[in-house]
């Protein structure tokens, strides 16, 4: 046995990263570039399609909405998710199995169809506002992450522990609190970030539910490609490469990865 | 501060399945009683509804006069040691410690004073700022111990406590469990499926079997004296032999079993009914060579050595039976022997019953 991997292994792996790192560069090129239209490798330099996202307005408020919609949908995703994956795993004998399934079904539901299905219902069916229909398609789709995370983080949690908490006197909400929630307190983050750039970065959902006046990012960049060639596009594409890549960072700081590919 | 626990009448479900029927059971003020049984047999299911984990089907639950029946179980008041420890991961060993104090709204002060009272009780002041991770399991337990008794309980309830632990430090810390437990008087509830466990730690113990109470008296009166056949086979009565009583002279009972005749004297055994089973463990029969002896005729199978006997099984006509033979003479198998009962380490049963 030899200490260095096999050449053969060296290369594909060294293919794989090729593959893709190669479009994100030419991504990030492009959007440098100081010509019109979109062009690899860049035409000399500039940051000027960067100040051209904050001057087209269009942009400035799909950012805004999708900062929103991510942030907000996150948040009510965690308040149904927490309770229901505490539930699901505290009373794991109790309750039936499919019930644990259920939370996992936007996951398993091809998006697209999951969208139209969402279009139907809210905004055609109900008339919700596009705004909210957004939220709530969001909350959906980000909802089996937050359920399927924070589980895995209960799953190797105590629950004597819980009972020990409450034969000492501690109420048994407080006790959820005090004792189990500090101890998720990883995969709360965990799941607080993978379901925050899984709304970011949405496409299919979203697709359905924007409408007149409002829209995401992610579908402003495909309108906006469909009628300009400009390096807007790759350099809004860079912005929210770097919003993601940001987020990882800080809980690479913060947590370490690791825990994410538990 | 020490209180009488009485449990009456305890029945318990899940779904559909009994787990416990119709428990009645007392423990004295400052007295220390285990549930014995193999897993399965209620123990478990008795202790959580008496910490109020569980709810009973019927029946209640009292503490010093106080019904905890439908009291939640934050505010019953009783301390619990758990099997895998369950301390706070995220807190330090002082303030899990603590822990039971704050929720009694005790000033910080204070509860970092008793808290470190108690770690030095249990030796453990020397590590109040660790994290628990950092532990041995034997610090662990006494962490866990600490913390259940720094709220000074009026029950203490524990949950096969040691059974992460060593054989060695099994042993230590049940000594000092029941020191502590002695010490402060509190009233003890302890769940083990360990017999010498049981009886070495306990005041009384009572033996359970599939969600029922077989019996429940000090550990020296179960040892000599098993009230059925499931206890007696459980505190290793191996061999239940049938007897008919054939004459009654006063005091003397003749009987008759495949071909053996005994006189057994009731002032020793008490009233001897017409049909009954006689106990015994194996080192109650002795195993004699010589035809004339009065006893069970027995064909001799394999021999195993104990150390301070021999055990041999043997094949009679009352069964297959167990004895232990003088290691003075080694005898082969099939040899046909006598197996004689020893009467001071014999007991009587009525026959049938549970098993």
């Amino acid at each position: 046995m030899s200490d260095r991997p096999h050449p053969i292994l060296v290369a594909i792996a060294a293919l794989v990263y090729l593959f893709l790192m190669v479009p994100l560069v030419i991504v990030v090129g492009a959007a440098l570039s100081d010509t019109t239209y979109l062009t690899f490798p860049p035409q000399g330099l500039s940051l000027r399609w960067f100040e051209n996202i904050f001057a087209i307005s269009a942009f400035r408020r799909t950012i805004v909405t999708s900062l929103q919609i991510a942030f907000l949908g996150t948040l009510f995703a965690l308040l149904i998710g927490i309770p229901a994956a505490y539930a699901l795993n505290r009373f794991r004998i109790e309750l039936p199995k499919w019930l644990g399934t259920l939370f996992v079904l936007p996951i398993l539901v091809p998006e697209i169809v999951f969208g139209f299905a969402l279009l139907k219902s809210l905004t055609v069916g109900a008339g919700v506002p596009i705004f909210l229909a957004l939220l709530v398609g969001h909350t959906l789709l980000v909802l089996p992450y937050v359920v399927r995370v924070i589980s895995a983080s209960l799953a190797s949690f105590d629950f004597s522990i819980e009972e020990a908490a409450i034969s000492l006197g501690s109420a048994p909400v407080k006790t959820f609190f005090t004792i189990v929630l500090p101890n998720v307190r990883a995969g709360v983050i965990a799941a607080f970030i993978l379901a925050f750039i899984t709304s970011l970065n949405d496409v299919s959902v979203s697709l359905f539910l924007t409408g007149p006046g409002i829209s995401t990012l992610p579908i402003q960049i495909l309108a906006h490609v469909e009628q300009f060639f400009d390096p807007t596009v790759a350099s809004v594409s860079v912005l929210l490469m770097f919003l993601t890549v940001a987020v990882m960072a800080i809980v690479e700081r913060t947590l370490g990865l690791t825990f994410l590919a538990k | 501060m020490t209180q009488p626990l009485h449990i009456d009448a305890v029945s318990a479900h899940y779904g559909t399945t009994k787990v416990l029927e119709d428990l009645s059971l007392s423990v004295q003020a400052g007295e220390l009683v285990s549930l014995l049984g193999a897993s399965g047999c209620g123990k478990t299911t008795t202790l959580r509804l008496i910490a109020g984990f569980l709810s009973p089907t019927s029946g209640s639950i009292t503490l010093g006069g106080r019904d905890l029946t439908r009291l939640p179980t934050h505010k019953r008041d009783i301390g619990l040691v758990f099997q895998n420890y369950a301390l706070f991961p995220h807190l330090s060993v002082l303030d899990n410690v603590a822990f039971g104090l704050k929720q009694r709204g005790i000033a910080s002060a204070e509860r970092r004073n008793r808290a470190m009272a108690m770690l030095e009780r249990v030796g453990l002041a020397a590590l109040a700022d660790r994290a628990p991770g950092a532990l041995s399991g034997g610090q662990k337990q006494r962490v866990a111990l600490a913390r259940a008794l720094v709220i000074e309980p009026p029950l203490l309830m524990f949950d096969e406590p040691l059974s992460n632990l060593d054989a060695k430090l099994r042993v230590d810390m049940r000594v000092e469990i029941r020191q502590l437990q002695r010490a402060n008087g509190t009233t003890s509830v302890y769940v083990t499926h360990d017999q010498e466990e049981a009886f070495s730690i306990s005041d009384r113990v009572a033996i359970m079997n599939a969600g029922r109470l077989m019996q429940f008296d000090r550990p020296e009166e179960l040892y000599r004296r098993p009230a059925n056949t499931f206890v007696a086979r459980f505190v290793g009565f191996e061999n239940l032999i049938p007897f008919k009583a054939v004459a009654r002279d006063g005091d003397i009972v003749t009987a008759e079993s495949a071909g053996m005749r005994l006189r057994l004297s009731q002032s020793l055994f008490g009233a001897i009914p017409d049909s009954f089973l006689l106990a015994t463990r194996p080192d109650g029969l002795t195993v004699s060579i010589e035809a004339s002896a009065e006893g069970l005729p027995a064909q001799l199978g394999l021999r195993t050595y104990l150390g301070r006997a021999y055990q041999y099984q043997c094949e009679t006509a009352a069964g297959h039976l167990v004895a232990n033979g003088s290691l003075t003479t080694p005898l082969e198998a099939g040899t046909s022997v006598k197996l004689v009962p020893v009467p001071e380490q014999c007991t009587i049963l009525a026959p049938g019953g549970d098993a």
